[in-house]
């Protein structure tokens, strides 16, 4: 027996295949095609959860995406489980674990119920109030209770084993929603000839008529219809139909955004099949199809469990063949309503009574509920309820006063009637219109090039919808270029034409300032709290929403919105659409991380580059060190090393014999062309006119504001071609600088760029054996201190394979880059390697590389300098022509601000103790003892153990820095004061001698 | 995502592919040098950010990675029109070219034979 609420012969599963879950532990059988919440309410379980705030015993409201209340925690395993799942769209599973959320020690007696008898102290806007003092209480005290209060589920700790895939597609028409309007749509769509995709979130094609009864189209009964519907259209090839599938977001130029759910309703899922997949749809034309939302009675204590939308009711009996009650009262302002208690009646089920606020329900329902026997109660309400973990009665009084009858019911069908789902309209950036005769907000002014047709257009008639359905079907097919022929038609009718409708508080919610009439369930938000916002002040529909939180929530008041924005504008005195509503964001339910991530995880979420040589450094024993994109070998340690050790040894050592480091991932430009020079000219500060063929120079790059942008060495390879080197993370910005100048600014230049990045690997040898490491392996270039002297380039060859070989330095010593065609990368290396190993050579990292390089004041961009440095605050002043008529940067170099005295410089810093490193970052001050808060001077920008100075080096921006050499500073950390001495910025070889050994 | 026709490629192509390059139409100064403070700001830190049309740069980056412009609402962000770099700035009244009536470089190789 799959529940002692089933009903034999009612709905449309198959009694034979069941599956079996688990309910906070409990057991429970389901039939396959079941929701959690069909199999729960099918075992007559309607208390799922805990309120948010005040810890209300809580049931399943809804059948559908719009849920609030019944957020459960699913779980196939303990790495596979999900918190805060709708019961009403996830679909059973044999051997699905199921717990409710949000109680303590469990369900039926839960200690937070607690909050409810306290619920003065938590009125709208209490955590704006209530936690402002004492300041010190709110990390100890205050935050974490309520974070530990107002949790609802609680994620998983294992790594998700899942994989989620995606993918892009194009269409003529997409068409969000398989209801009736949907469907239609569709079909005309691809009749004409159009590339379609159909998308609804539910498991199967029908939307409204998953509830209905009573609807005949084409002359067959509706859902049979739409499933017939739905097999045609997929069966044809122009058509793409995705059940399970949730259009979550409209963006720009008609960007639609689907996740679809592929395995989470299998018991046994193919290992290779994703868990959900996400479409990312552009698509000429969209058709909303989406439907409307029905909305709840707002009523005094109207969340019991056991309350639910009348819709619901219905499709829990017309599709599961569940009743939701054995005794069920019907609470109303809307015809819809009726239409769920005739179907109840006819299955055997008590109807208590239908109670309706409207003095004048529609007269064919009122003749119809006569007919079957049931009593109206027309122009009465609901004033109260009574049950603890589930409704047992209702009050209903007569509107206006008098006295209150008791009814007792185990269930309670509402309905106020239908809000049209407008959602991806307003986020496609349409504007709604409010249509005052029907209350409503509906499509407006599109953006987009999209139609909404049917219910979620405001279109109730059935065949007005099936036309107006068919008719923007076949336009949107004709405007995306379709040219299909047939046409098609369609009739459809409906058993009753429905009435009625209302937003904001019944009568029984009352303009009291206690009683709990909620409009959110989800956020706990009563009638009362849009009251009370109103009263203290908030007048805009936006601060309202926040002050209350109203609508706030993961289903973003898919239920509450209309009815609070109607009790506002009540409280202010004014009309709904000069209240004005909130704007729909993406998504329009919770998509999951897994979905949005897809394959972006692990390796492939920011793919690693590797230079030629990255096996051989790791077979060397490696560290590695992420720059930009890059792996780099940071430092080469040997057994029993440290990475201080490590360095100092590496630092040692190439000054002492050489060092073999690789410099591959150094940016490269080819600039080519007659006006190759010039373009360089425009670019750097200083002039490349006068650098002759096989001479290299120190170039700046600076932006038009006179600030360094990347620097580098140029070598001029012939009159009409230059490799240019860029810092390793600025290569494809200082690309793309050059390209904006040379395509927009200066397009009269006949100029080529190519980036050559990936195309050298370069090997940099350093150190007094530099040269005789590599001479008996290059060909061609006379290496030589006087045909080869420092800043020099020469192409030739080096084993056997063309070079272009640099003589340039980037630690102060005699050095050599030598760069080959990637591809020979690893070879040549090695070849170097086994001629710099036997002479005590070593290969050398990053750190090692930028101790040498500070040792000797060669700075780094964006280590040194930060987006605010000018060439002369770096002390490069040197490098800027003087003669040069124009290049990016000569006027912003000439600012006020940039010609100021006192501007931050860089310098260098000794400590007072040689041995005491300093923290890169750390504030500079000159009086140690001024109080807080103390003048800044400027930060330690790059600082290091400095093996071959025997002490620490530092180098750092400092407020007026240049004129402050010898004056001791300090830098204050959290333990101590640290005295420094402001020195030049070169600490090794401050001749420069050993760069032309 | 934004759908931008690239007019050198003659195609729409994703904004995945592009990059915004700030307002177009802002001329460098030829005697960069000589200009006026106030000059300077006016070029290379004011700009309206209006709410509507707005000319504006893209890059094709990981396309064609030619520079050019577009004209934007940025309400809707619908764009009006994309041309050239090099090119006037169009009168937004009159019909927009289609790829077809847009001189290409193809084109201009095609006639030179």
């Amino acid at each position: 027996m799959s529940g002692v609420n089933r009903i034999s012969g009612a709905g449309r599963l198959t009694p034979a295949r069941s599956a079996r879950f688990t309910f906070d532990g409990r057991t429970l059988t389901a039939l396959e095609g079941d929701t959690v919440a069909s199999a729960l309410i099918a075992n007559d379980i309607h208390l799922v959860g805990r309120s948010f705030k005040y810890h209300r015993p809580r049931g399943i409201l809804s059948a559908g995406a719009e849920e609030p209340n019944a957020l459960l925690d699913v779980a196939r395993d303990a790495a596979r489980r999900q918190p805060n799942v709708r019961a009403t769209v996830q679909e059973v599973f044999d051997g699905m674990k199921v717990s409710s959320q949000n109680r303590w020690p469990s369900l039926a007696f839960d200690i937070g119920g607690f909050n409810d008898l306290l619920s003065p102290f938590f009125a709208a806007g209490f955590y704006y109030k209530t936690f402002m003092w004492p300041k010190a209480a709110w990390h100890k005290l205050y935050e974490p209770f309520i974070r530990r209060a107002a949790g609802l589920g609680v994620a998983p700790t294992e790594a998700d084993p899942d994989h989620y895939s995606s993918r892009y597609v194009h269409c003529d028409v997409l068409v969000v929603g398989a209801g009736i309007a949907g469907l239609a749509a569709a079909l005309a769509a691809a009749k004409a000839g159009a590339k379609v995709i159909l998308c609804d979130e539910q498991p199967g094609v029908g939307g409204a008529l998953h509830y209905d009864s009573g609807t005949v189209i084409d002359g067959k009964p509706g859902y049979d219809w739409a499933q017939a519907t739905g097999k045609a259209l997929a069966a044809m090839d122009n058509v793409t139909l995705l059940t399970r599938t949730t259009a979550f977001g409209y963006y720009n130029h008609n960007f639609v955004g689907l996740v679809e759910r592929v395995t989470d309703h299998l018991a046994s899922p193919e290992k290779s099949l994703p868990r959900e997949r996400l479409w990312q749809v552009r698509a000429k034309k969209v058709i909303l199809a989406n439907g409307a939302i029905e909305r709840h009675m707002v009523f005094a204590n109207n969340d019991r469990p056991g309350i639910m939308l009348a819709s619901a009711g219905r499709t829990y009996l017309n599709h599961f063949g569940v009743a939701v009650g054995k005794r069920v009262g019907v609470y109303t302002a809307h015809d819809s309503a009726y239409e769920a208690a005739f179907d109840l009646k006819k299955a055997g089920v008590t109807v208590a009574a239908i109670v309706d606020c409207r003095e004048k329900p529609g007269e064919a329902v009122l003749a119809k509920a006569r007919e079957l026997g049931i009593e109206v109660l027309a122009g009465h309400s609901v004033v109260n309820t009574t049950g603890k973990l589930r409704i047992a009665s209702i009050n209903v009084a007569r509107n206006g006063g008098g006295a209150s009858r008791k009814i007792a019911v185990d269930a309670l069908l509402v309905s106020a009637g239908w809000t049209p789902s407008v959602h991806l309209f307003s986020q496609s950036r349409g504007k709604v219109k409010f249509d005052a005769s029907t209350e409503r907000f509906l499509p407006g002014t599109y953006a987009q090039e999209c139609l909404s047709v049917g219910a979620c257009n405001g279109t109730d008639d059935l065949q007005a919808t099936i036309d107006e359905a068919l008719a923007a079907g076949e336009l949107a097919a004709r405007a995306a270029g379709a040219e299909g022929g047939a046409q098609v038609t369609l009739t459809g009718r409906n058993a009753f034409e429905w009435t009625g409708g209302m937003h904001g508080a019944a009568e029984g919610a009352g303009a009291d300032t206690t009683v709990k009439a909620f409009i959110d369930f989800q956020h706990d938000v009563c009638a009362k709290d849009i009251r009370l916002a109103v009263r203290e002040g908030m007048h805009s529909i936006e601060h309202i929403k926040r002050f209350t939180t109203n609508g706030m929530a993961s289903d973003q008041g898919k239920l509450s919105n209309m009815h609070g924005l109607a009790i506002a504008a009540e409280a202010l005195g004014k009309e709904i659409p000069a209240v004005g509503l909130t704007t729909f964001r993406q998504p329009y339910t919770p998509v999951t991380f897994g979905t949005i991530v897809s394959h972006s995880r692990g390796s492939l979420f920011d793919p690693a580059r590797k230079t030629p040589m990255h096996a051989w450094e790791e077979a060397h024993g490696a560290e590695f060190e992420d720059v930009g994109n890059w792996k780099r070998a940071w430092f080469y340690p040997q057994a029993g090393e440290d990475m201080h050790e490590a360095v100092a040894r590496e630092c040692k050592t190439v000054r002492d014999v050489a060092g073999v480091f690789d410099a591959s991932t150094l940016g490269k430009i080819e600039v080519v062309g007659p006006d190759a020079a010039k373009f360089l000219n425009l670019m750097y500060t200083n002039a490349w006119d006068n650098l002759k063929p096989g001479r290299c120079r120190y170039g700046i790059m600076l932006r038009e504001d006179g600030f360094i942008y990347d620097d580098g060495v140029v070598g001029r390879m012939a009159e009409d071609r230059f490799h240019v080197t860029t810092t390793t993370g600025g290569a494809p910005r200082v690309l793309q600088h050059m390209e904006d100048y040379l395509q927009t600014e200066f397009p009269h230049l006949k100029v080529w760029l190519t980036s050559t990045t990936e195309q050298w690997a370069v090997i940099a040898v350093q150190g007094p054996k530099a040269r005789e490491i590599i001479a008996p392996l290059v060909e061609g270039i006379d290496l030589s201190n006087g045909a080869f002297p420092h800043m020099s380039v020469a192409e030739g060859k080096i084993c056997g394979v063309p070079t272009r070989l640099f003589r340039m330095s980037f630690t102060g010593e005699l050095g050599f880059e030598v760069n080959v065609p990637a591809d020979y990368g690893q070879a040549v290396w090695e070849a170097i390697w086994a001629r710099a190993e036997p002479m005590g050579a070593c290969a050398y990292g990053t750190e090692t590389m930028h101790v040498l390089r500070a040792e000797k004041g060669y700075i780094i961009v964006g280590q040194d300098t930060d987006g605010t440095v000018t060439p002369h605050d770096a002390g490069l002043s040197w490098a800027v022509s003087k003669k040069k008529p124009d290049f990016v940067g000569i006027r912003g170099l000439t600012r006020p601000d940039l010609v100021k005295e006192g501007r931050k410089q860089l310098v260098g810093l000794l400590t007072k103790d040689p041995k005491v490193v300093l923290e890169e970052g750390a504030q500079i001050v000159a009086d140690p003892n001024e109080p807080k808060p103390m003048t800044m001077l400027g930060h330690v920008t790059s600082s290091y153990w400095s093996s071959n100075c025997g002490r620490s080096i530092a180098l750092a921006l400092v407020a007026g820095g240049q004129a402050r050499l010898g004056q001791t500073l300090y830098v204050p950390m959290a333990d101590r004061t640290i005295a420094v001495e402001v020195s030049d910025m070169v600490f090794f070889d401050k001749e420069g001698g050993r760069l032309h050994g | 995502m934004l759908l931008i026709y690239c007019p050198y490629c003659e195609e729409e192509r994703s904004e995945l592919e592009f990059r915004n390059g700030g307002d177009a139409h802002i001329a460098r100064p030829t005697n960069m040098a000589e200009i006026s403070d106030e000059e300077f700001e006016a070029y290379f830190f004011l700009r309206d950010n209006p709410k509507g049309v707005i000319f504006e740069r893209w890059r094709h980056v990981h396309g064609c990675g030619r520079f050019f412009n577009a004209a934007r609402d940025t309400i809707s962000d619908r764009f009006l029109t994309t041309y050239k770099a090099g090119e006037p700035k169009p009168d937004l009244n009159e019909k927009p070219k289609t790829g077809a009536e847009v001189e290409t470089y193809e084109a201009l190789e095609g006639a030179a034979q």
